[in-house]
């Protein structure tokens, strides 16, 4: 088994309105930022897991994402698998 | 009337609900997220409150519990089941109402008072409501936006199925009288049977008096009269 980091992003669908996006745009726009177009807000995961592959280990993310980490209503989520040694990866 | 209410870790409002099963004269008990049996009950009621602390997104932890296993199937079984606030959004979350219910489009959470109007008075909840009647209860949330396809929303229309939309004193559902910034300013639904109904409003906190409105009681007055019929008890 190898121990690999499921980097896991979450966000708001396309079309959805998004009102915290919306009010950081404003913020933004307020700072005199000009030409933003749209922001979303999303999260990111990271997951800890053994697996003994990578694709085993993006399988059950994408699992874990159907099941609770993602609403199938309201968002998208995207999953990067990572083989590194934890210490090297940002928390 | 035994009415089990399943109380979470961040639950609020499960004595509010408690009280107000007792006042219409039914049998409130409490069952811990835990547990995997419900018992002998007639309903089941989610109550509102920060389940987990929100944490992931407003009611999805709750949803993993073990008692969900028992209310899925209690539902399925055709037991009436009523989700409020916090418990609306498990609904959704489990899959057992459709949509999801977003960030309020404020950004703001709102306490405050609301008008809904009724959209329906064919369900064993709202039967003891007219159509077109407005009642005043409290909303308290920061995600009650509700949130669904365009398709999923006209078939929630055209079935009957949106109980309770956000009014003006008019009665009429304007952008200024939408809370939240809600889908057709919905506020409540009942699923595909009929028997499991989520709403962001809380209907137990409007069943007395001293609390600025008794317009809540009439859901629950119909479930006992339903569960209870007159004469069978």
């Amino acid at each position: 088994m190898t121990r690999f980091r499921l980097e896991i992003r979450v966000v708001p669908r396309p079309g959805l309105l998004d009102p915290e996006g919306k009010a950081i745009q404003h913020a933004l726009q307020s700072l005199d930022y000009e030409g933003i177009q749209d922001v979303r807000v999303g999260k990111i995961l990271y997951l800890d897991v053994e697996a003994s592959s990578a694709d085993e280990a993006r399988q059950r993310g994408h699992a874990m994402c159907q099941r609770l980490l993602a609403n199938p209503v309201t968002e998208d989520f995207q999953i990067e698998v990572h083989e590194e040694s934890p210490a090297e990866i940002p928390a | 009337m035994k009415v089990a209410i399943i109380t979470f870790p961040g639950s609020n409002c499960d004595y509010d609900l408690y009280k107000c099963v007792q006042l219409v004269g039914g049998s409130p008990d409490f069952v811990w997220h835990r547990e995997v049996e419900l018992g002998n009950v007639d309903a089941v009621m989610l109550p509102g409150g920060f389940s987990y602390g929100d944490y992931l997104r407003a009611g999805a932890i709750a949803t993993m519990s073990p008692v969900m296993d028992s209310v899925k199937a209690f539902a399925a079984a055709g037991g009436p089941v009523v989700g409020i606030c916090n418990g609306f959004q498990m609904l959704c979350e489990a899959g057992l109402l459709p949509g999801a219910l977003l960030r309020n489009d404020s950004l703001l959470f709102v306490s405050q008072d609301v008008l809904l109007r009724v959209e329906s008075d064919s369900t064993v909840f709202t039967r003891g409501y007219e159509v077109g009647q407005v009642l005043r209860m409290p909303i308290a949330h920061a995600e009650g936006n509700y949130h669904t396809d365009p398709e999923t929303l006209d078939r929630l229309e055209s079935e009957g199925r949106v109980l309770f939309r956000y009014v003006d004193a008019s009665g009429k559902a304007t952008a200024d009288a939408n809370p939240n910034g809600s889908a057709r300013s919905i506020a409540g639904i009942v699923n595909e049977n009929g028997n499991v109904m989520g709403m962001m409003p809380h209907p137990e906190r409007a069943v007395e008096e001293i609390l600025g409105s008794v317009d809540g009681t009439g859901i629950f007055e119909a479930l006992l009269a339903h569960l209870s019929p007159v004469g069978t008890t």
